[in-house]
């Protein structure tokens, strides 16, 4: 896409660097600013930026996947999350159960961190969606 | 014996089987699942207890208010074994009458799932699961009646039927709400058993009104009798089975179910006996219209059905039982006509009765078939029609003197019954024969079993009436009633004035035999009825709908992106100051931090919104405005609301990103093509939408903030849901089912985005 020397050399950067940052800030959400939502966007700039450095269809390759296969495992594992509860019967679907693991520190561990991520997925396939497809339409 | 739940289940797995099985033996699956649903219902004969049903309740959501369940009794059961008996009876005729078709298996997976929503809809014992099952026959009837979808008429025919279905379905929704809310159940044995509740509400006579409406469009009473004889356009196996024997007595049913709860309402008897008769009346007459076997029998339904519901009307116990009776003859009866109908017309490539005459030489079995069903149509002993028609008479002059015109519309019905028998059996099947484009001989055996078995079974039952009475009409019949019934059903009831009835009924009807030749084309050229009949209006109100669709198309969606935006500004801005103006105007909030160093965000804020409106080109317009996003977002953030300011940074980043991506191919230094005229009108629409929403944030800020909510998050974000990030807590926790929403919502537009561009996206 892009002839830019600069950019197609920082660009890996530019991709990895706000991805690592998107998994901490999701990570962080639940006790810090940050969550399935924020994080998303921040994966989403990286894939952007890939994308203007290299064209559309490397990016597309780096994805693996079709960009709105994402966005429908997004919402399928957001949805997932709130099973456990219906089959342990501790309520109502989508209450979040927890576990606090002792491996030398307590890790709490909660069926939200999947719910999140959920979102964080959907946002990620949502944001490649849109950027791929416009980045490839001639005509507009 | 098996409970209920099995019937749906069964016919549930088996529609799914239906596509996968070989097309050969698709309709005999299809049968074997009737079987079974028929075995099962058998099981159930004899076994319904004193309270006079079998309860399962199965299914509950509680938080909706559904308790869910289905229930046996007399009446559901008289249902189940017509809906599977009959079912397995027409399944076996299509195997052969279809044999070939390349659709069939479709054919029949949609008949397996009619079935058994049928099955559902007659033992639901709650109101939504009914409701459920009622539509699902109706969608059923659509895809059947439009099987031959490359036929515009059958397309037409199938819109037909399930428009009024359909709008039928919405008025019974609309009637079966209040009565579930004044019953405090949608229970229907709950609902029964509250009838004084229920008759209290006050809107217990428009909520009847609405369910009688629906029941009516279901069973082609007037004026919605007219899509009936055009779903004829159906293959002849699915008129048989929806459009005479099970579907449209659905709405009977239901009517049927509910006469406990109303049948001491004057309001209601009269409505069920007055368009009951008038459904009667209009379908025999229509059917002196009528040549085509089929359709000649689909008005003669109309005319049972119309004949059904006012004996329901009428209530005495005879004439429920009457009704009861009169259904099942009709079912046996009616099916096996238009079986012979189909069998005609699949061998002799006709099916026009003034065209057709001299059959039974080359199709012996068929004219049995006829004869015997003909028999039980017109009435004549030792026919289970006799036992109805004699019952029907007997109920209408226990009514006494005031029943004159049912009794005496109701014989001139009857005789025009027994005069279509006639033509349905001795002219077609006697008589010198007449050329056929195909050579005539009598069909397959499977073709052969459903009539010859359902008119033979009208011979059992006429001779072993009191066997259909005491299994089947009298419990039916006590819960229509809702109390025990014993009207013992006979054959010969002596010399009296029924019989004297029933003897004049054939002299006329034979009479009216005689003139059908010439009545039929003086019938025909009443063009008046074609012109003022509820088909011609339903013609007109379906166009005028169009119409109105195509000018609100034209209208709003009429594709210009600026149009759109200033219809959304302008609704947005009227409604909300009209709401403003109606809640007693706005209020202002005291201003007492004007001194906030944090204002001077505000004013860069307003600098980008100024820039924005004064830029000459997209990009300057589209910097600018980012400088107004970066604004709010510092805002957020110094007015301590990190994580909402972080999600405005990123999505001004990706906003730019994207925007650079769409405007790299617009002409980004083309100015504004807006005539001046139009530059005003749309300042016009920005300002006051600006007006409108600052009222609206200035009222919000002036009123008393309640901190009960913020309070209780902070105090239970950590302590239940482990986390101190109340924002993202409440985002996936408190109220994780908006956000699934949301997030569905989002994956949804990124769908419709890819579908929209997808010239790019296939690359």
């Amino acid at each position: 896409m892009s002839n830019s020397l600069i950019l197609s050399v920082s660009a890996p950067l530019l991709l990895w660097m706000p991805l690592a940052a998107s998994l901490y800030v999701l990570l962080r959400g639940h006790n810090e600013p940050g969550g399935g939502f924020i994080g998303g966007l921040l994966a989403g700039v990286g894939l952007i930026f890939h994308a203007i450095a290299f064209g559309a269809a490397p990016t597309r390759k780096l994805l693996r996947l079709a960009p709105t296969s994402y966005c429908a495992i997004g919402v399928l594992l957001a949805a997932a999350s709130g099973i456990p509860a219906l089959l342990g019967a501790a309520g109502p679907y989508l209450t979040h159960l927890w576990w606090f693991p002792d491996i030398g520190v307590v890790l709490p561990l909660g069926t939200t961190i999947l719910f999140d991520a959920g979102v964080y997925v959907t946002v990620v396939g949502t944001v490649a969606t849109l950027f791929l497809a416009l980045m490839e339409e001639e005509t507009l | 014996m098996l409970s209920p739940v099995w019937l749906i289940l069964i016919g549930t797995a088996a529609t799914l089987a239906a596509t996968r099985i070989p097309r050969a033996f698709a309709a005999l699956f299809g049968a074997a699942s009737a079987l079974a649903l028929f075995a099962i219902a058998l099981g159930y004969v004899g076994a319904i207890g004193d309270d006079g049903a079998i309860a399962a309740p199965f299914w509950s959501v509680p938080s909706l208010g559904i308790a869910g369940g289905l229930r046996v009794d007399g009446l559901s059961l008289v249902f189940l074994l017509l809906i599977a008996g009959i079912g397995a009876l027409i399944f076996i005729y299509a195997h052969a009458y279809l044999a070939g078709d390349p659709r069939l298996r479709r054919l029949v997976a949609v008949l397996i799932l009619f079935m058994t929503a049928m099955a559902g809809a007659v033992t639901a014992d709650d109101i939504v699961v009914l409701f459920v099952f009622w539509e699902l026959t109706s969608l059923a009837s659509f895809f059947l009646v439009g099987y031959d979808h490359e036929n515009p008429a059958a397309r037409r025919a199938a819109l037909q039927a399930l428009l009024v279905t359909g709008a039928g379905g919405l008025a019974l929704l609309g009637g079966l709400i209040p009565i579930a809310l004044a019953a405090e159940t949608t229970s229907l044995s709950g609902i029964l058993a509250a009838r004084e509740a229920v008759l209290a509400h006050p809107a217990a006579i428009p909520a009847m009104l609405l369910v009688i409406a629906g029941c009516f469009a279901k069973s082609a009473q007037v004026p919605l009798h007219f899509w009936l004889p055009n779903a004829m356009a159906a293959p002849t196996p699915v008129s048989a089975y929806l459009h005479s024997a099970t579907m449209v007595k659905l709405g009977v049913y239901l009517l049927a179910r509910l006469n406990p709860l109303y049948q001491d309402e004057a309001l209601w008897q009269t409505i069920l006996a007055g368009f009951g008769i008038a459904t009667a009346a209009t379908g025999m007459a229509m059917a002196f219209r009528e040549t085509d076997l089929k359709r000649v029998l689909a008005q003669t339904t109309v005319a049972a059905l119309g004949t059904l519901v006012m004996l329901i009307g009428i209530a005495p116990d005879l004439s429920i039982a009457a009704a009861v009776t009169f259904l099942v003859v009709h079912a046996f009866y009616k099916a096996a006509l238009f079986m012979v109908a189909g069998i005609v017309d699949h061998e002799t490539g006709l099916r026009d009765a003034s065209a057709l005459r001299g059959l039974a030489r080359a199709m012996p079995l068929t004219a049995l078939a006829a004869t015997l069903a003909a028999f039980s149509m017109s009435g004549l002993p030792p026919f289970v029609g006799f036992v109805a028609k004699e019952l029907i008479y007997e109920a209408k002059l226990d009514l006494g003197p005031g029943s004159i015109a049912l009794l005496g519309l109701g014989f001139l019905v009857n005789a025009a019954t027994v005069a279509i028998a006639g033509i349905m059996s001795y002219r077609l099947f006697f008589g010198a024969p007449t050329p056929t484009p195909n050579k005539p001989h009598d069909p397959p055996a499977a073709m052969l079993a459903g009539p010859i078995i359902l008119a033979v079974l009208g011979l059992i039952a006429g001779l072993l009436p009191a066997l259909l009475g005491g299994a089947f009409v009298e419990p039916a019949a006590a819960a229509i009633l809702g109390r025990p019934v014993a009207v013992p059903l006979k054959l010969w009831h002596g010399f009296n004035t029924v019989l004297m009835l029933s003897a004049a009924t054939i002299v006329v009807g034979v009479m009216l035999y005689l003139a059908w030749g010439p009545l039929v084309p003086r019938f025909k050229a009443l063009r008046v009825v074609d012109r003022f009949a509820p088909a011609a209006a339903y013609e007109r109100g379906l166009a005028a709908l169009i119409a109105l669709a195509e000018s609100c198309t034209r209208n709003i969606q009429h594709g210009s992106l600026r149009g759109y935006l200033r219809t959304l500004f302008l609704v947005l801005a009227i409604a909300t100051l009209a709401t403003l103006i109606l809640r007693g105007g706005a209020a202002w909030p005291a201003a007492d931090n004007l001194g906030d160093p944090r204002l001077l965000l505000f004013a860069a804020m307003l600098i980008g919104a100024v820039a924005t409106a004064m830029a000459r080109t997209a990009i300057a317009a589209v910097l600018a405005l980012g400088l107004v996003g970066f604004s709010i977002a510092l805002i957020f953030l110094t007015f301590g609301a990190p994580d909402v300011a972080f999600t405005q940074f990123s999505v001004e980043t990706l906003m730019v990103a994207i925007l650079a991506a769409a405007l790299l191919r617009l002409p980004l230094r083309r100015a504004d093509m807006r005539s001046a005229r139009e530059k005003r009108g749309d300042a016009g629409v920005a300002i006051l939408v600006g007006l409108a929403v600052t009222l609206v944030l200035a009222s919000v800020l002036a009123t008393p903030f309640d901190p009960s909510l913020s309070l209780w998050f902070g105090e239970n974000s950590a302590a239940a849901a482990h986390g101190r990030n109340v924002v993202n807590v409440i985002l996936v926790d408190f109220r994780a089912l908006d956000t699934l929403g949301e997030i569905t919502v989002l994956a949804i537009a990124a769908f419709a985005v890819a579908a929209l561009l997808r010239k790019g996206a296939a690359k």
